[in-house]
């Protein structure tokens, strides 16, 4: 039984949901491959993915220390959006979101792609101005974006205290932006990779990079050496520590990033809310939890706990904007190592070692770019060369100078 | 939450701090290649494991410092005054 | 028994059997005691079902007795409190109190929902990745959002009060049974400053309710001895109802006090931040139920919380109960309820040889024990009528022998105990699986931090546990793990078989261990099932992570009451009540509250704006600018500091002179100007925009500190120490010359951009002949606390010249018309000195400076970089609006080329102008663009943007 559908699952149901089969194997580690991805998160299995799918490409290993899909895309608050500033990012995160918008039905694994929008708030004047020039650069490139009244806001999110320390006056939303779930992403692609007989080895840990004549040659693992010309580091919040392997320092400084829900509730909060001053966003998750984020804990942690005091503003943040959650319990706080990167925009393509490729510096918006991050590395990957949506996004731009900073432009992690 | 050890006041909580990135970084001068300059600006060693990093007492004494803390673990190995050289502290409990 | 309270015990317990409250649960009205929790009243009066399960919709009952408890959530309104999600266990009785089960429709006693358990195999775990993917998930979206969700947000104010407290202390013990007691009685005749935190309302743990003896008395001595002993002792905090929730690092440990939060005229929740020198975790263990088939109907209790309830509430769970066991602890449950006189009719064991000493009691007592069986199935809906028993193989893995029926209207099961080891593991601390006790106990840690008593898997004696997965026969899918997410072997069966194995795979993918209780009595259940159905042992599988919340915590817990104006403290400035009183519209830039405006009775605030506007241009405007920043720069090397730190030349500004400066990042990059003054030699009063004020100090210091320690000069930030007073106008020196002080303001004397110190209106001050505005301006600081009264003085003596007062909207029309730049809306994060037109200041500069190195790269001097230039609209109907893009259209292809940074309806000009940011700006000067804004467009050319006065005879007149 491999196809889903609901009459796979009725299926199912009349047999005991005994003939299920495995959503992904468990093969046995080969001692080489064309080509190698570290890390099986979000970009890891997408990568893996569109190389055996676009590509042809399936002689391919991913090698994972932990559990797939157990790093940034097992911890994170699911939004999706393409609503960004510079033409090069609102080109590629759009090229994700429309990826997402058919991965259900790609992928056939359901995952729950709900594009309720997000809203994003102005407490004064400036404020609103800001927002007007990033809402009109999104309507430039093309994607949704429209400008909102603070009795549109109201009427978005009723719960919404218009009139606390920092009043509303306005806000701008993207209504194709919304949420997704996180796993059932990370499942899918890793589910579909496996079919078309990537391997997915997990509880590998790379421990060095074989490299000579500055080239790609292999990987020494916890679990033996393995050949191959092509590397690629997906590795997110530990991109700095791979890099290093291969004698490369990463323009990225790897934080911790919380994030909290409630216990659940009926709904009551249908879109996605940030606010760059307040600094938190918030969305309810399908099974009724309020889930919460804010800013990083500023400084260099591979901890992945997260300390009190953002863990005390970004529920002060949500509580002044919509008091009524005061009452509500947080049932847990997590947290995972987001790479920033000085423009936080992301590290994508070749690098000095030739074979030797990166998708890294994600920092907090990793998660809207796995279908576009893994379609294009591997495009690159197939033609060892960047794909046209990501020549902006090399490591070569920090000596140029030509740094593409959306950091102004979105405020608050998202 | 971690208490941060300035070498002026004692032990705070960690939000009377600032930090400040990576310590014993040489700003290149004028002469240096793009490469060079890049490396400096954007480049951070950002180890898993023992981090020589600047920190800056923003709510008590206004100094700023230095401590080589575990980045995992976050256990503080040494603290030492700006313009102090680099100790020698050994690796501290993964 | 029979009538109310039925199930009430006629002696026994910690109850205030003279004081009766009343209470109403899901609209029926009952009574019971002061000292009940809402549990123990509910089971008092027989109430059975006290909840519907989150998916299947099944009728629960009350499972424990302490946080554990995951059935029993109800929305409790009390007073001023209405809280949803609260578990009965955890709600103490109050009179008047109401409870509703929020998740069952349209009651609890007939709920729709349970057409979901009567088709239950087409709702397997993750049925939803199979299906609901066409046309989209939204389409189901909304049935699944109404259906999840187990209770309301109240609607209404919070009513409760919060505070955070800080506590240093030598020991913290969490936990106040037996073993923390010890340890928190020894620390304290140690001469440590100890804190003990417990969880419920009372200290005492197991001791309240198993009995026994400690040190040769019983157990209820003890403890009211340890109490009353800790409660002597000088430096002993022994904090009740206070839940240690998170453990952070270096050993602090938050905790929420909940003594008062159920008060329902004055709801009070703490949060304690405790800092230890050394942490003791007492924090217990939690009991595990079994594992068979509908093992989840009401009525079936944890044995634990059976003899709890007939030891501290005099309560009974039923009148006839079996208890079911794989360990030593259940017998003394069935002792208890012998005891108390109810029936027994059987214990369950499945250890096939039960220790003697037990089998002996319960001979004596008359009770049966029924060896190497286990429970199979139960019937009863509404409560457990019937269990069915069988014997176990030798191996344990399946039944032997015929099935026996035995009639009970409650069972009591315990399938061992599992440490609370959490907060141990939030501190890093490493779990390892004991074979013999059945379940994970501490390891090590590195944190300062030991564990003692259950929670570190001493249970006293020996459990002699023999550990079953679950009843080896039934259908998996009428075996619960999570009772909460409605969770059984069957999904977890389906896990291991569609390789959803690690640990957090099959959490995720079943929700086993998500829900409120996060797995409190099923990660243990459904870890153990896991490894059996992978071939791995349960030390392979490992468990889930430990993370804060322990058990939950309101929001307005952790915000500790830190909202509004505490939240985010308004400044305000010097003269802030003239203003008030004089009509000004405040606005918050940045964190002060500013006069955006002062508009009279009757006018719009755009009036306003142009008004104050014309009275700058034509007679004299006072405006409050004290947040601007001002930072003292002094010593020998000030000079050479400030060189490197501006674009500008610092070295040859002369005392009495001032110069207008940039300041870049390292990357090149503008992130403040303003103006500095030379006061003395080495003596330099440094102005930023008040949104720097704090930051550019920092700034200054941080390279002064950390880059170049051997310059010798201290920085002083002065911004809030001066008020800052504005006149700009023709008649602003007019106005100054009238006003007693010693400062020559006439032109000759006193030029643009020049600095005087002296006396003004009786008060030292300081003015610099600086314009923002693009009139001769005066800014004149003056102590903070003299602001208001020179604030007064200048508008007594400029009442004949027709001063008014200006806000910062009429402000930045000026500075607009005039084309200064205003950092932070005409720069963003990318632009640097060329594209501001300061290509002639930087290359003029001899050496060094902060961004000099960025801007010998080619990209920073590119000529198509976007370049600060002016905008007219072509025709006079249409108006810039900042945030406006500025649009080329090349093959077809739209493409922005820059943006409006800055757009007014120019009052002096009377039309519509902007300030902007275009590629090749310099170089297009004439041409026609296209403006974007929201969907519409228009033309304007691309000018100057030195709109007023360019040769700047006004401002230097």
């Amino acid at each position: 039984m491999k196809r889903y559908s609901a009459l796979s699952l009725l299926a199912g149901a009349l047999t005991g949901h005994r003939r299920w089969t495995q959503a992904w194997r468990t093969p046995e580690l080969r001692n080489s491959y064309d080509v190698v991805l570290v890390g099986a998160g979000g970009h890891g299995l997408a990568t893996a993915y569109y190389l055996a799918k676009k590509h042809g490409i399936k002689n391919i290993a991913i090698l994972e220390k932990g559990h797939l899909g157990g790093g940034s895309v097992g911890r994170n608050t699911q939004v999706t959006r393409s609503n960004y500033f510079w033409p090069e990012s609102a080109a590629f995160f759009d090229h994700s979101l429309k990826l997402y918008e058919s991965m259900s039905v790609d992928l056939n694994f359901n995952v729950m792609l709900s594009q309720r929008g997000i809203l994003t708030l102005a407490h004064s004047h400036h404020d609103l101005e800001a927002l007007r020039r990033w809402a009109n650069a999104i309507q430039v490139n093309r994607i949704d974006s429209e400008l909102l009244t603070p009795g549109d806001v109201k009427r978005i999110a009723p719960l919404m205290r218009m009139d606390g320390r920092y009043p509303v006056h306005g806000g701008f939303i993207q209504r194709r932006g919304g949420i997704s779930r996180h796993d059932a992403v990370a499942w899918a692609y890793a589910r579909a990779a496996s079919a078309l007989g990537v391997d997915i080895i997990q509880q590998c840990e790379v421990t060095g990079l074989t490299i000579a004549g500055n080239r790609i040659r292999g990987v020494e693992t916890s679990r033996g050496p393995i050949a191959t010309s092509k590397l690629a580091l997906c590795v997110a919040g530990h991109t700095s520590v791979l890099a290093a392997m291969a004698g490369i320092r990463v323009p990225v400084n790897s934080m911790t990033l919380q994030a909290m829900v409630s216990e659940p509730i009926k709904p009551c909060l249908d879109t996605i809310v940030l606010s760059p001053i307040v600094h938190m966003y918030v969305s309810q998750s399908d099974r009724g939890e309020i889930v919460l984020g804010g800013g990083a804990d500023v400084y260099t942690s591979y901890s992945q706990r997260g300390g009190v005091p953002v863990l005390q503003d970004t529920v002060s943040a949500l509580t002044e904007l919509f008091p009524a959650f005061s009452r509500l319990r947080l049932m847990r706080q997590w947290a995972g190592i987001v790479d920033i990167t000085p423009d936080t925009t992301p590290l994508m393509g070749k690098t000095p070692v030739e074979g030797l490729y990166i998708s890294g510096g994600w920092g907090t918006g990793g998660y809207k770019a796995i279908p576009a991050g893994g379609d294009t590395m591997a495009y690159t990957i197939a033609n060892d060369s960047p794909h046209p949506l990501i020549t902006s996004f090399g490591l070569d731009r920090f000596a140029s100078g030509a740094l593409i900073d959306e950091g102004a432009a979105s405020g608050v992690a998202h | 939450m971690m208490q941060l050890p300035c070498p002026y006041c004692g032990v705070r909580d960690e939000d009377e701090f600032r930090f400040g990135g990576q310590s014993h970084i040489t700003r290149p001068d004028l002469n240096c290649s793009d490469a060079e300059w890049a490396d400096y600006l954007f480049c951070r060693d950002n180890p898993k494991g023992v981090n020589f990093e600047r920190w800056l007492h923003a709510f008590g004494c206004g100094r700023w410092f230095n401590l080589a803390r575990h980045t995992v673990t976050h256990e503080i190995l040494a603290c030492y005054r700006m313009g102090e050289p680099k100790p020698n502290v050994t690796g501290g409990a993964a | 028994m029979n009538g109310p309270q039925a199930y009430r015990l006629e002696t026994g317990g910690f109850i205030e059997r003279d004081r009766p409250l009343t209470f109403t649960c899901n609209g029926q009205r009952f009574t019971g005691y002061a000292g009940d929790t809402l549990a123990s009243a509910l089971l008092a009066n027989g109430v059975r079902v006290v909840g519907r399960s989150f998916k299947y919709h099944r009728p629960r009952g009350i499972l424990a007795a302490g946080v554990e408890e995951t059935n029993a959530l109800f929305r409790i309104d009390s007073g001023v409190l209405s809280v949803p999600l609260v578990r009965a266990t955890m709600q103490p009785l109050v009179e008047g109190l109401s409870a509703t089960t929020e998740n069952a429709w349209p009651s609890i006693g007939f709920d729709f929902g349970r057409v979901l358990d009567f088709t239950h195999w087409l709702w397997p775990a993750g049925f939803y990745n199979k299906t609901f993917k066409w046309p989209s998930w939204q389409w189901y979206e909304g049935l699944i959002r109404r259906s999840a969700g187990s209770g309301r947000l109240p609607a209404g104010q919070d009513a409760s009060d919060y505070y955070q407290h800080n506590l240093h202390c030598d020991v913290l013990v969490v936990g106040g049974g037996p073993a923390g007691l010890r340890e928190a009685l020894a620390a304290s005749r140690a001469g440590s400053h100890v804190v003990i935190a417990e969880l419920e309302p009372r200290l005492g743990g197991r001791l309240r309710h198993d009995g026994g003896e400690i040190d040769g008395m019983p157990a209820l001595q003890w403890l009211e001895r340890a109490v009353a002993e800790l409660h002597h002792a000088g430096q002993v905090r022994v904090l009740t109802s206070t839940t240690v929730t998170g453990y952070y690092d270096h050993d602090v440990l938050v905790a929420v006090d909940r003594s008062n939060a159920d008060d329902p005229t004055r709801p009070v929740e703490r949060l304690w931040k405790i800092r230890a020198k050394r942490v003791v975790l007492a924090s217990g263990a939690i009991e595990q139920p079994l594992v068979f088939a509908n093992n989840d109907r009401p009525g079936i209790v944890l044995a634990g919380a059976v003899r709890r309830y007939i030891a501290e509430y005099a309560v009974t769970v039923g009148r006839s109960v079996v208890v079911a066991t794989n360990n030593d602890d259940a017998y003394r449950t069935a002792f208890a309820l012998h005891t108390a006189g109810i029936q027994v009719p059987a214990i369950v064991d499945s250890r096939a040889v039960p220790a003697p000493e037990l089998t002996r009691e319960a001979a004596a007592r008359g009770l049966e024990v029924i060896g190497n069986a286990v429970i199979v199935d139960t019937t009863g809906t509404h409560g457990v009528r019937e269990v069915e028993v069988r014997a176990l193989s030798g191996d344990g893995r399946s039944l032997t022998g015929a099935s026996r029926s035995i009639r009970c209207d409650a069972l009591a099961m315990s399938g061992g105990w599992s440490p609370a080891a959490h907060l141990y593991s939030q501190a890093g601390g490493k779990l390892r699986y004991d074979d013999v006790q059945a379940c994970f106990v501490p390891d090590r840690c590195a944190a300062r931090v030991s564990v003692v008593g259950a929670a570190n898997g001493d249970f006293g004696r020996p459990l002699a546990i023999r550990a079953l997965v679950r009843t080896p026969s039934g259908p998996s899918n009428r075996q619960w793990i999570d009772f909460r997410h409605d969770v059984t072997a069957a999904d977890i069966e389906l896990a291991a078989r569609e390789n959803f194995s690690a640990v957090e795979h099959m959490k995720r993918y079943t929700t086993a261990g998500m829900s409120i209780d996060q797995g409190k009595t099923s990660n243990l259940s459904a870890m153990s099932l896991l490894a059996e159905q992978t071939g791995r042992t349960i030390a392979e599988v490992g468990t889930t992570t430990f993370r804060p919340m322990y058990s939950p915590v309101s929001m307005g817990a952790l915000t500790a009451g830190i909202n509004g104006d505490r939240y985010a403290p308004r400044r305000v400035m010097p003269a802030q009540s003239w203003h008030a009183a004089h009509g000004a519209d405040f606005d918050d830039y940045g964190s002060w509250q500013r006069p955006a405006c002062y508009p009279r009775r009757g006018e719009t605030r755009d009036a306003a704006i142009e008004r104050e506007v014309l009275v700058t241009r034509n007679a004299v405007s006072l405006f409050d600018g004290s947040p601007l920043g001002k930072i003292e720069v002094k010593g020998p090397d000030a000079a050479e500091f400030l060189n490197r730190i501006y674009v500008n030349n610092a070295l040859t500004l002369k005392p009495g002179k001032a110069r207008y400066g940039l300041m870049l990042n390292e990357n090149g990059v503008i992130i403040d100007d303003g103006v500095f003054a030379c006061m003395a030699p080495g003596h330099f009063l440094v102005s930023t925009t008040s949104g720097g004020a704090e930051r550019i100090a920092m700034w200054m210091d941080e390279w002064h500190q950390c880059e170049w320690p051997g310059l010798k000069l201290v920085i002083a930030p002065v911004t809030t120490q001066w008020a800052v007073l504005t006149l700009a106008g023709p008649r602003a020196r007019g106005l100054l010359a009238s006003i007693d002080s010693d400062i020559d303001f006439s032109a000759g004397a006193f030029p643009h951009l020049s600095f005087r110190m002296g006396r003004l209106a009786g008060s030292p001050a300081r003015v610099q002949r600086v314009s923002f505005s693009g009139e001769a301006s005066f800014e004149v600081s003056v102590p903070a606390l003299r602001g208001e009264s020179l604030w007064e003085a200048f508008m007594a003596a400029g009442t004949a010249l027709g001063i008014e007062p200006i806000g910062v909207e009429a402000l930045m029309v000026l500075r607009t018309e005039k084309g200064f730049l205003h950092v932070g809306s005409d720069t963003d994060g990318t632009t640097n000195p060329y594209d501001v037109g300061f290509g002639g200041v930087v290359d003029k500069k001899k050496g060094d400076f902060v961004g000099r190195r960025s801007l010998l790269r080619s990209h920073d001097r590119r000529p198509d970089r976007r370049q600060f230039i002016g905008l007219e609209p072509v025709s006079t109907s249409d108006r810039l609006v900042a945030g406006s893009h500025l649009m080329a259209s090349t093959g077809g292809k739209r493409r922005s080329e820059g943006f409006v940074t800055s757009a007014c309806l120019s009052p002096t000009f009377g039309k519509s102008i902007g300030l902007g940011l275009l590629e090749r700006g310099f170089t297009r000067k004439g041409e026609v663009v296209t403006v974007f804004n929201e969907g519409r467009s228009f033309e304007a050319r691309v000018v100057d943007p030195a709109f007023y006065d360019p040769a700047g005879e006004r401002m230097h007149g």
